[in-house]
This record gives C-alpha cells, structure tokens and sequence, in this order.
C-alpha cells in the first residue's frame, strides 16, 4: 500500500467545509466572488458606459415631463390631479431600474458566455452554477437599484417627489432589477446568436412606451387593459407608482408576488443553463 | 490520484471517449499524445469536473466528479486550450479574482500573486489589460491563474498550442520548474517534442481510444527502431521507388512528401540507398521519436486532421 500523503491546500479545507451542507454540487455559498469581479471591472473597465445609465431616464423627464409635459397640462391618476412631471416620474424610475439591469444581464451576460468564457472559467474553480448565477444576478440588480436611487434624487431635486413613502420604491426597484435580471440572463443563456439579442429590443421599446409610462393604462380599450396589466413594466410601474404615493393595497401585494416568481424561476432556469453548458 | 476505467463520453451519434483506463500518481508528470479530435480534451475536461462522463469509472483524489463537482474542482488548476483571461481586468486583478472564487481570503491572496507574477515573469505586466499582452504572456498567466489555489494536480491541454518556438520554451521552462517542484501534472499535446520534455509517462490516444502506454523513450523502443531515415524523390516518384528500396530497414512508410526508413544505423541504410543508384532530392538521418510511435500505431502523422 502507498501511504497517502494528505495536502490541504487553502482551497479545498475552503471547499470541504462547504461539502457537507446539501446542495454543495451547485451552490459554493460564494456569489458575492462574482459581484467582487463586477466591481473591479467597473473600476478598471466599464464606468463610462456606468454613468451613461443615470443620464438617460433624467433626459427623458427632462423632454417629456417638463418639454411634452407644457402641452399636456395635468393628468388624472391615483385619485389626484398630477402634474404630467409627477406622473411619469414614478415610472420612469421603475424604467430604469428595468433598463439598469436588463442590459448587464442581456448584452453583457451573453458577451461573457460566448467571446469572453468567462463563465467557463468561474466554473472551472469550485464555484458551483448558482453561485454564477446569483452573483450576476445581483449585480444586474444593483445596477438597476443603482440608477433608481440615482433617479429618485434627481426627482427629489425638481420637488417631485410627493411624501416619505416614497422611499419605499428603493427596495421595491430592488425587486423589479432583481426580477427582470433574473429573467434577462435566463432569456440570454438561451440564445446561440447575436441576432436574437436584437429580439430582446424588439420587446423593450414597445413596453417602455406603453405600460402606463407615459399614459394611464386606463385610456386603452377595456378589451386591452388586461392584457397590458400583466406585462412586466406595467406591473412594475404599477407597484412604484402605487407606493410613491402612498397608496398600498392588495394589488401591491399581487405585483411583489409576481416579481418574486420571475426571480426564482429566472434563476433555476439559469442555474440549469449553465449547468448545461458548463458542467455536462 | 486519478484513476479511469471504461471511461467513456458519448454525444448523440458520436462517441469521443471510448472506454479508456489509465491512473495518474502524485508527482507525476502524465501525457495525453494524439492528434486533434482524438478525445484529449474532452477527457480533461472529465478529469476536470467540467464534463459528466456516459459511462465507466472515475475517481480523482478519491472523489467522483459527477457528485463533488467543486471539492474537486477546489484541488485543480486548469489551463483550458483557449485562453479564457477576464479581458475586462488587468493581470494582477485576474489572479485576484480568480482567488477569491476559490473563497480565498485577499491576505492569502496579496503574497501569492506576488510569488505567481514572479514566477510567470510578468511582475511589469502587473497593471495590463489582457488585450495589451501576447500570446506567450497570456499562456503565463493563465498558467499562473491555475496555480492561485495552489492546486495538487495542475491540468495543461494543448500548453504551448500556437506560440512561437521562444514563447514554447520559456514556457516550458516555467512548466519544467513546477515538475522539479513535485507538482503533478497531466498534459494533453500533440507535439510530439513536447510530450519528450514534459511527461515521465503517456498514453498515446486515437479516436477516442488509448493505442499505446509508457515513457517516451519505452515507446520508442517498442514501436520505433533507433534512428529514422527521410528521404524525398519528389512527390511522383516517392511510391515508386519505395519498394525498391524496403528491404533496407526494418520498416518503411511512404508518406506523399517522403519515405521513412527505419532503422538501426542510419548512415549505413542511406549509403545502401544511395549504391542503389537512387539519389534523393533531399535526405535526412534522425532519431526516432514519439512522432513515429503515433505513426506505426495509426497509420498518420499527428498533425493529420
């Protein structure tokens, strides 16, 4: 018999420890790893494109709200006469954190898995496919939380923001970044050529523009409304818009439901994509 | 410290590796020789907790892959074919991150990245971008990104694939300096003059078989005669002439550029070739190496496709 000679490595005393807690194959309990990576890119790499994204929801308040919104004059919404300004700016900061989030894990997701395999080299190490997927997921959210916050000051500076409830739409944008990065990245890890990714803006633009952002849903055929009420931003719109004024109702408690769902099933559906790709 | 029997990975209609069996002991330098598609990869791949295996057996550390995926993975390093270099990140910043997916702590991390820049010579390259490196550079540090976890068995496929013969060198240098170390290493190659420098032992594999096993210089022994002579008549000409001249060695192989011919003096078989009245347009004497083992073994040289 040889005697086996026991190394412990940092690493693996790291790694064993984990092992015992069931679920070890695919969960190493470290995606703040991949947050940290996103981080340092940020620094080294990626901030102009960063800052870009607190520009653009500002600009359209700045052209609709105030430039479309003297023509306009007051909109009839949540029980108040609104300036037009106050009414889009609750859903455009539900926009943004949408847009914040989509776009890292869209665009970037699939630039990493595809030209820069950088996912093939996470997997390489002991993290396991949550572990990825959480970690860029969140990321995606804090991102898109990142430009709701920023936007909500700007809002607050032009004195549009109405009372303190209004601070509750920073964890609500949490969730909807969360949810819509969750199901970003799931959609992204499906997709085998760049072309399909012009099919995610096919969808986007239309939902920006009509779901409630810059009219009520209300003044679409009754017919319609449903329809429009169950798509994702109108959803989210909905949820910010009710909490930026304070109103809370069961509804609110609908939309939290429906963005929890997307996020689970986004990120099972992840975790198993890149178990797929990666680790089979 | 790795054991495979019946090994096997089969996709749809297509089997890549079929039924191989091999162990690899500590501090061994182990080589996977043959030419492209013939299972190498995807049986480091397996190796490497990467890849679920169809069938057969597979133990590494004593562990199985398709359960312990990242206990595994904690005791590798692994420098895929392609360089796969976070571009979005500069060289020290690599190392780092690549840390701490393996949970280890920025002051485990600070003196081995150190200690890993040294070692593949790029402690001025420290605050680069990947783009800004070349190709031997990038190779170095993908190695030294394998040895952050300070790994029991450092995986190499295809080490020094497309660099240039003094990017090859330095590199195996490097590589030649973790073996003195005790490392155990597995290397998949299909130079064959890499497979002499770098593996104690190797498995020469063949469509997704293994054909022959031992040292190099074994192999050669067993499948090749001591020296080696090439002669070329011109492409027409090489079929015609080789009958002619095939009772001089022990063997002969005609390729479509030249004729080898096998033997133990090399100088004497050219000589009788030449008394013959055959006079080559070229003509070389050489050692035998692992390039004539794949030979005899498969019938093609191993950069055939």
């Amino acid at each position: 018999m040889i005697t086996q000679i026991v190394v412990t490595s940092a690493a693996v005393e790291i790694a064993e420890r984990r092992g015992a807690y069931p679920g070890a194959g695919v969960y190493a309990g470290r995606p703040h790893a991949i947050v940290q990576r996103a981080f340092i890119a940020l620094r080294t790499s990626n901030m102009l494109a960063f800052l870009t994204g607190f520009v653009e929801p500002v600009l359209f308040l700045l052209a609709f709200g105030y430039g479309l919104g003297g023509l306009v004059g007051g909109v009839d919404a949540q029980g108040q006469d609104l300036s037009y300004a106050a009414f889009i700016a609750p859903a455009l900061l539900a926009s943004s954190a949408m847009n914040g989030a989509i776009f890292d894990a869209t665009y970037n997701v699939y630039f990493k898995m595809h030209y820069g395999r950088i996912y093939q080299g996470m997997l390489s190490t002991s993290l396991g496919p949550l572990d990825v997927a959480l970690g860029e997921i969140g990321w995606a959210m804090l991102r898109g939380a990142t430009y709701a916050v920023g936007f909500m000051s700007v809002t607050a500076v032009f004195g549009l923001v109405p009372t303190w409830w209004a601070l509750l739409t920073i964890p609500a944008a949490v969730l909807i970044a969360f949810a819509f990065s969750a199901i970003g990245m799931a959609c992204t890890s499906y997709m085998t050529s760049f072309q399909q990714l012009n099919w995610l803006n096919f969808w986007l633009l239309p939902m920006f523009l009509f779901s409630g952002t810059f009219f009520p849903i209300s003044s679409y055929p009754g017919w319609l409304q449903p329809v429009i009420e169950i798509t994702p931003l109108a959803q989210a719109i909905e949820m910010v818009r009710s909490i930026w004024f304070g109103q809370f109702d069961l509804g609110l408690a609908v939309n939290v439901l429906y963005f929890v769902a997307f996020s689970v099933v986004g990120a099972g559906l992840t975790t198993r994509r890149l178990t797929a790709l990666f680790l089979r | 410290m790795i054991r495979a029997s019946g090994l096997t990975k089969r996709y749809d209609d297509f089997t890549a590796v079929d039924g191989i069996d091999f162990e690899v002991a500590r501090g061994e330098s182990f080589g996977i020789l043959g030419p492209n598609g013939a299972g190498k990869s995807t049986t480091m791949r397996m190796i490497a907790a990467t890849l679920l295996r169809t069938s057969g057996d597979l133990t590494i550390l004593g562990k199985d892959p398709s359960k312990e995926g990242p206990a595994i993975r904690a005791h590798l390093g692994v420098v895929p074919q392609q360089d796969n270099n976070d571009a979005e990140l500069t060289v020290r910043e690599n190392l780092y991150v690549y840390g701490r997916y393996f949970g280890l702590p920025r002051s485990y991390l600070n003196p081995r990245i150190d200690e890993l820049l040294a070692f593949a010579q790029l402690e001025d390259k420290r605050d680069t971008k990947i783009d800004a490196l070349s190709g031997g550079m990038k190779r170095r540090l993908t190695i030294a990104r394998g040895l952050v976890n300070d790994p029991e068995i450092l995986m190499l496929d295809e080490p020094t694939t497309g660099l240039d013969p003094q990017a090859r060198h330095i590199l195996w240098d490097r590589l030649f300096r973790l073996k003195e170390d005790g490392a155990t290493l597995v290397v998949t190659t299909h130079h064959m003059d890499e497979a002499e420098q770098l593996c104690d032992r190797l498995v020469v594999m063949d469509r997704g078989r293994i054909v022959a096993e031992g040292t190099p210089a074994s192999l050669i022994r067993e499948y090749a005669s001591k020296e080696v002579v090439e002669v070329r008549f011109g492409s027409d000409r090489n079929a015609e002439i080789a009958p002619l001249i095939a009772d001089i060695g022990q063997r002969t192989e005609v390729l479509p550029d030249r004729i080898l011919i096998y033997t133990e003096t090399g100088e004497e078989s050219l000589q009788a070739i030449v008394a013959r009245g055959f006079a080559p347009v070229t003509s070389l004497v050489r050692r035998s190496s692992l390039e004539d083992v794949f030979l005899r073994l498969t019938g093609r040289t191993l950069e055939d496709e």
